[in-house]
């Protein structure tokens, strides 16, 4: 992951420094988003080969929805400490 | 919300090739994904990088504005893991990373096929595009049971585009703000987090 994390900090110095470039930036946000596409692509080609994850998809769903809902209710249960000790005030003036 | 639906149909169509082998043999021999993930990061790199709305609105707002996002983070990672005890075949660490894409599902996902494999790859995409999804339809019961922020830390990453107009709507305009804040923040945590989860937790 040490190559990802470089690469990454090259982008965020040039995107910086190109920043008041706009023809740069949108040209880079639609790379970035086609690549989304292909990489998404590629997983669900893998996904469909892997005879193992087709075959659990229901199992794999659950999965995924359980960690989802404890995700959910743990910053939830969080920001409701958080807001009434920090957020109220502003709420009421 | 445009994007969100090529990308699942992009999935969807992926999964369809694959499972009846309808694919051209170097896509099935290849491996292209490393490498297209690593342009990724760095195209993600400039986008952040050139955000000035990013910067500018950390200088304009009060510290406890930073709280958001943390109890999000906090929150997302401790309920994961607690759930974690309840599911055999998922592991604590594998759970918390899932977690850790506050709905940012194509990256996390991604990320996560790269490091542990595709299942928990399609773990990934499933359970933080449901985030999305229960934040869309939830966030009214949400604020009103568990306060202005609840929206917003449902939501994650997804505050900032796509779940900012309910969270705007349901909560007022003026959380709108620290929707943005706690989605960017957030936005650009995860490809940190989830690979650091994964790999010295």
């Amino acid at each position: 992951m040490t190559p990802v994390l470089f690469l990454m900090t090259i982008g965020l110095i040039l995107g910086y420094v190109f920043r008041n470039k706009p023809q740069f930036i949108l040209c880079s946000s639609k790379i970035t988003t086609l690549i989304i596409y292909m990489l998404l692509f590629l997983l669900g080609i893998g996904v469909g080969l892997n005879k193992t994850i087709i075959s659990n998809m229901t199992n794999i769903g659950i999965q995924a929805f359980l960690i989802t809902f404890g995700a959910v209710l743990g910053s939830l249960i969080f920001a409701y400490i958080t807001y009434k000790l920090f957020f109220i005030n502003k709420n009421e003036k | 919300m445009k994007n969100s639906i090529i990308i699942l149909l992009m999935f969807i169509v992926g999964v369809v090739l694959g499972m009846y082998k309808f694919l051209p043999d170097f896509l099935i021999e290849n491996d292209f994904s490393k490498y297209s993930l690593y342009a990724l990061m760095f195209f993600v790199g400039i986008g952040i990088g050139a955000d000035s709305n990013a910067l500018s609105i950390i200088r304009k707002t009060k510290i406890k504005i930073i709280l958001v996002p943390l109890c999000v983070i906090l929150g997302s990672l401790l309920g994961a893991a607690l759930i974690s005890f309840f599911i055999s075949e998922i592991s604590i660490i594998e759970a918390m990373a899932v977690a850790a894409g506050f709905g940012y599902y194509s990256l996390s996902s991604i990320f996560i096929t790269e490091i542990s494999g595709e299942t928990l790859g399609v773990i990934a995409l499933l359970s933080n595009i449901s985030r999305e999804i229960i934040t869309l339809l939830a966030t009214p019961f949400f604020v009103k049971y568990f306060g202005k922020l609840g929206g917003i830390v449902s939501g994650g990453a997804t505050s900032m585009d796509t779940c900012l107009p309910i969270i705007s709507e349901s909560t007022g305009k003026e959380w709108a703000i620290i929707a943005v804040f706690s989605g960017v923040v957030l936005t650009v945590i995860v490809p940190f987090l989830v690979p650091f989860v994964l790999t010295f937790i």
